[in-house]
C-alpha cells in the first residue's frame, strides 16, 4: 500500500515535472551546500592532522619576539646565532636542533626561471621536520661547515625546473651563486593552509647567510626534544637556557617565543572547525527555506487539485488515505530534492578538494544524515497541507471549480 | 416522443428489503434570516432492484437530497437508514467506508481525474479499497469492457468524448460492485443520442446486475428509461409514482 503510495506521488510530480524541480531547488542547494561545507571542512581537517603529523609532534618552534604570529612580532629582538643552535643541541632534553633562515629567491636552470623560497638549515632539519631524501644526499658536515653552494630540491620546484629529468648532478643559479644539486626531497603535498609544502630549496644555513643574505642571523630554531621528554619540560629547559644566552633578567620577559607543533594544530583545527559551524549553519538556514518552498507549493497543490480530492474522498479515500497521499508527496518531493542535493554537494566538494589539494572525505554519516533531514523536512512542510486536503468537505471539494 | 428502443422488459416492480429508508429527512443550510431548508422533511424508501429517477425544478433540494443518500453529507435531522444501518451514527471515515464498499457515484460533470487514463481512472475506487494491482487492473477492464470501452484503457478523459467519459464514469461507479448507483443529472453535457446510450447502460446494469440507481434528471425523455419517479418541489416531495413503460407513449 505504501509502495503504490509512493508510485501515486510520483506520478503526480512527473506529471508537473517542471514545477517539481524549481519546489525542490531549495531543498537541493540547501543540502548541497551543508554536504559540500562538511565535506570540505572534514578533508581539510584530514589535511591538518596529517601535515601536523609529516611535521612530527615532540618538536619545538622557537622564534625571536614575543608572539609567534601577528604584526611587529619579532622588530626588536635581537635574532639567534648558530652558537644559540649548538648550545640547545647540548641540552639533554634536546635531540636534534635546525636553525633555520629563509630567504625568498629566482632558480635558474637553463631556460627554466621559477620563484621559490630557499631555506637555509642543516642537515638535522631532515630529522626534525620529517623530510625523506629520495634520491641523492644529504649535506655533509663538512659541506655544512664551509657553506658549500649546495642544494636539495622539493618535489614541486624540481617538476618546475627539469621536468622529467633528474636534477641530481646538475647545476642551478640562484643569484649570482652557482648551486650543485645533491639531492631530491620526497614530496609531502599540500600544508596544514593549503600550502604547497615541496616548492623550496634546501641549503646549508651558512651558505644561505654569507652568499644570498650577507648576514649572520638565525630566524628559527627547530628543537626535536628527544624520546621520553614531555613537552613542558622540553619548553622549560629551552626557555632557561635562552634566557642565561640572551642575558634576560629574572622578572623580565622573553624576548622569543617557543610553540609547540600540538599547539599549533589544535589551533588550526579550532579556526577551521568555528569555519565549518558557521557555514553549514548558513547551509541549514537555506534547506528551512526549501522546506517554505515546498509547504507553499504543496498548499498550492491542494487548492488546485480540490476537485481531485473530492472525487477521491466519493469514491471513497478515508482522511487518513488523502492525508498519507499528500505527506507522501512531499516527503518523496524533498527526498528528491536532498538525493539531488547529496550528488550536487559531493561534486562541488569533489572540484573543491582538487582545487585546494585536500583531501575528497565524503562521510557517510552525513550524507545518511543529510537524506534523513530531506525526508524530515517534507513531513514538517507537508504535514500542514495534508491535514488542509484531508480535512476538506467532500461536497464542497466536487463543487469547487 | 418517439423513443427508439422498445426493448421488452420484464414489467415487475422489484419488491425486495429496503435499501433507502428516508424518514423526515431536514437539510439547513445556513442560520436565521439566511436559513435555506434545501431538503424539508422527506420521507422516502427505495428497494433493492429499483430504478428510481427524480426530478424537480432548480433548487428544489434534488442534490441535496442525493448527497444525503450517498453518505457525503448528513441531514440536519430526520433518519437515514442505509441497507438497515442508521447512518447518522457513522463517523465520517465510516461513511467513507459505506460509499466505497456499497456505492457508485456518476456526475454531471463526469468528474475524472485529468491526465490519468481511463484505465486508472476506474481503478481509483479499488485503490482504496487495498486490491493488489493485478486484481484492479483485472476488474477496471472488466468494467470498461461492460460499458463498451474496451480498448480504449489507455486514454486521458481528453482523448475521450463526452459520452465515453461518462461511460468511464460509469465504469467507476460499477467497478466496485456496489448495490447502488447515484447518477446527478448524468446526461445533462450530452447529446440525445448519447444520453440514451448512457440511460441504457444504465437500464442493462439495473435489469441485469440488479444494481438500485437514482438518478436525478431534468429530461423527461431521461425519467422514462426508470420505473419510478419521485418529484422534488421547494425540498419535499411532490410526487411519487411509477412510469409507465416505454414504447407505450409517454
Ligand atoms: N452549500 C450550500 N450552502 C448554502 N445553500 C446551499 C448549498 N448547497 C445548496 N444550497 C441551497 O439549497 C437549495 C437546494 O440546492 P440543490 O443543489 O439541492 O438543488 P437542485 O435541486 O439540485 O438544483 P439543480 O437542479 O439546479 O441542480 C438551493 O436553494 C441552494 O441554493
Ligand atoms: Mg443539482
Amino acid at each position: 500500500m505504501l509502495w503504490e503510495t509512493i508510485r501515486l506521488a510520483l506520478q503526480a510530480i512527473t506529471r508537473n515535472a517542471l514545477r517539481s524541480f524549481l519546489t525542490v531547488l531549495g531543498v537541493v542547494i540547501g543540502v548541497a551546500a551543508v554536504i559540500a561545507m562538511v565535506t570540505v571542512g572534514q578533508g581539510s581537517s584530514e589535511q591538518v592532522r596529517a601535515s601536523v603529523a609529516s611535521l612530527g609532534t615532540n618538536v619545538l618552534m622557537v622564534r625571536p619576539g614575543k608572539q609567534m604570529m601577528g604584526p611587529g612580532a619579532r622588530e626588536s629582538a635581537p635574532a639567534f646565532s648558530l652558537h644559540d643552535a649548538t648550545a640547545l643541541a647540548d641540552l639533554p632534553a634536546v635531540q636534534a636542533v635546525a636553525p633555520i633562515v629563509t630567504t625568498g629567491q629566482t632558480a635558474v636552470f637553463g631556460n627554466a626561471n621559477v620563484a621559490t623560497s630557499v631555506t637555509g638549515t642543516t642537515a638535522d632539519y631532515l630529522t626534525v621536520s620529517n623530510w625523506t631524501v629520495l634520491r641523492g644526499r644529504a649535506f655533509a658536515p663538512g659541506e655544512e661547515a664551509a657553506g658549500a653552494a649546495v642544494c636539495i630540491l622539493g618535489e614541486s620546484l624540481r617538476r618546475a625546473l627539469f621536468g622529467a629529468a633528474d636534477p641530481t648532478g646538475a647545476v642551478i643559479r640562484l643569484k649570482t651563486v652557482s648551486c650543485q644539486v645533491i639531492g631530491l626531497l620526497q614530496a609531502k603535498g599540500a600544508g596544514a593552509m593549503g600550502q604547497d609544502q615541496d616548492d623550496f630549496i634546501l641549503m646549508p644555513i651558512r651558505a644561505v647567510q654569507r652568499r644570498l643574505l650577507g648576514m649572520q642571523d638565525v630566524s628559527t630554531l627547530s628543537v626535536a626534544l628527544a624520546p621520553g621528554v614531555s613537552t613542558a619540560r622540553g619548553i622549560r629547559d629551552v626557555e632557561a637556557l635562552l634566557r642565561e644566552r640572551r642575558r634576560i633578567g629574572p622578572g623580565q620577559e622573553d624576548n622569543f617565543s617557543v610553540l609547540d607543533m600540538a599547539q599549533i594544530a589544535s589551533m588550526l583545527s579550532s579556526v577551521n572547525a568555528v569555519l565549518t559551524g558557521l557555514l553549514s549553519s548558513v547551509a541549514a538556514v537555506s534547506l528551512l527555506v526549501g522546506g517554505i518552498g515546498i509547504m507553499n507549493i504543496m498548499l498550492v497543490s491542494v487548492t488546485e487539485r480540490t476537485r481531485e480530492i473530492g472525487i477521491r474522498l466519493a469514491v471513497g479515500a478515508s482522511a487518513a488515505q488523502v492525508m498519507t497521499q499528500f505527506l507522501v508527496e512531499a516527503v518523496v518531493l524533498s527526498v528528491i530534492g536532498g538525493v539531488l542535493g547529496i550528488a550536487l554537494g559531493l561534486g562541488l566538494a569533489f572540484l573543491a578538494a582538487q582545487i585546494m589539494v585536500i583531501p575528497f572525505s565524503p562521510s557517510l554519516g552525513v550524507v545518511a544524515l543529510a537524506f534523513l533531514f530531506s525526508g524530515f523536512v517534507g513531513v514538517i512542510f507537508g504535514f500542514f497541507p495534508a491535514r488542509r486536503a484531508a480535512r476538506l468537505d467532500p461536497i464542497e471539494a466536487l463543487r469547487y471549480q | 416522443m418517439a423513443a427508439a428502443q422498445p426493448d421488452a422488459q420484464p414489467p415487475a416492480q422489484p419488491d425486495g428489503p429496503p435499501l433507502i429508508e428516508l424518514r423526515g429527512i431536514t437539510r439547513v443550510y445556513g442560520t436565521g434570516e439566511a436559513e435555506v431548508r434545501a431538503v424539508d422533511g422527506v420521507d422516502l424508501t427505495i428497494r433493492q432492484g429499483e430504478f428510481v429517477a427524480i426530478m424537480g425544478p432548480s433548487g428544489s433540494g434534488k442534490s441535496t437530497a442525493m448527497n444525503i443518500i450517498g453518505c457525503l453529507d448528513r441531514p440536519s435531522s430526520g433518519q437515514y437508514l442505509f441497507n438497515g444501518v442508521e447512518v447518522a451514527g457513522l463517523s465520517r471515515d465510516q461513511r467513507a467506508v459505506l460509499r466505497r464498499e456499497y456505492l457508485g457515484f456518476v456526475f454531471q460533470g463526469f468528474n475524472l481525474l485529468s491526465r490519468t487514463s481511463a484505465l486508472e481512472n476506474v481503478e481509483l475506487p479499488l485503490i482504496y479499497k487495498g486490491l493488489g494491482r493485478a486484481e484492479r487492473a483485472a476488474q477496471a477492464r472488466a468494467a470498461l469492457d461492460k460499458v463498451g470501452l474496451g480498448g480504449r484503457e489507455g486514454h486521458d478523459p481528453s482523448q475521450l468524448s463526452g459520452g465515453q467519459q461518462q461511460r468511464v464514469a460509469i465504469a467507476r461507479a460499477l467497478v466496485g460492485n456496489p448495490m447502488l448507483i447515484l447518477a446527478d443529472e448524468p446526461t445533462g453535457n450530452l447529446d440525445t443520442q448519447r444520453s440514451h446510450e448512457i440511460m441504457d447502460l444504465l437500464t442493462r446494469l439495473n435489469r441485469d446486475e440488479g444494481i438500485t440507481i437514482v438518478m436525478v434528471t431534468h429530461e423527461e425523455g431521461m425519467a422514462a428509461f426508470a420505473r419510478r419517479l419521485v418529484v422534488f418541489v421547494d425540498g419535499r416531495l411532490a410526487r411519487d409514482e411509477p412510469v409507465a413503460p416505454r414504447g407505450q407513449g409517454g
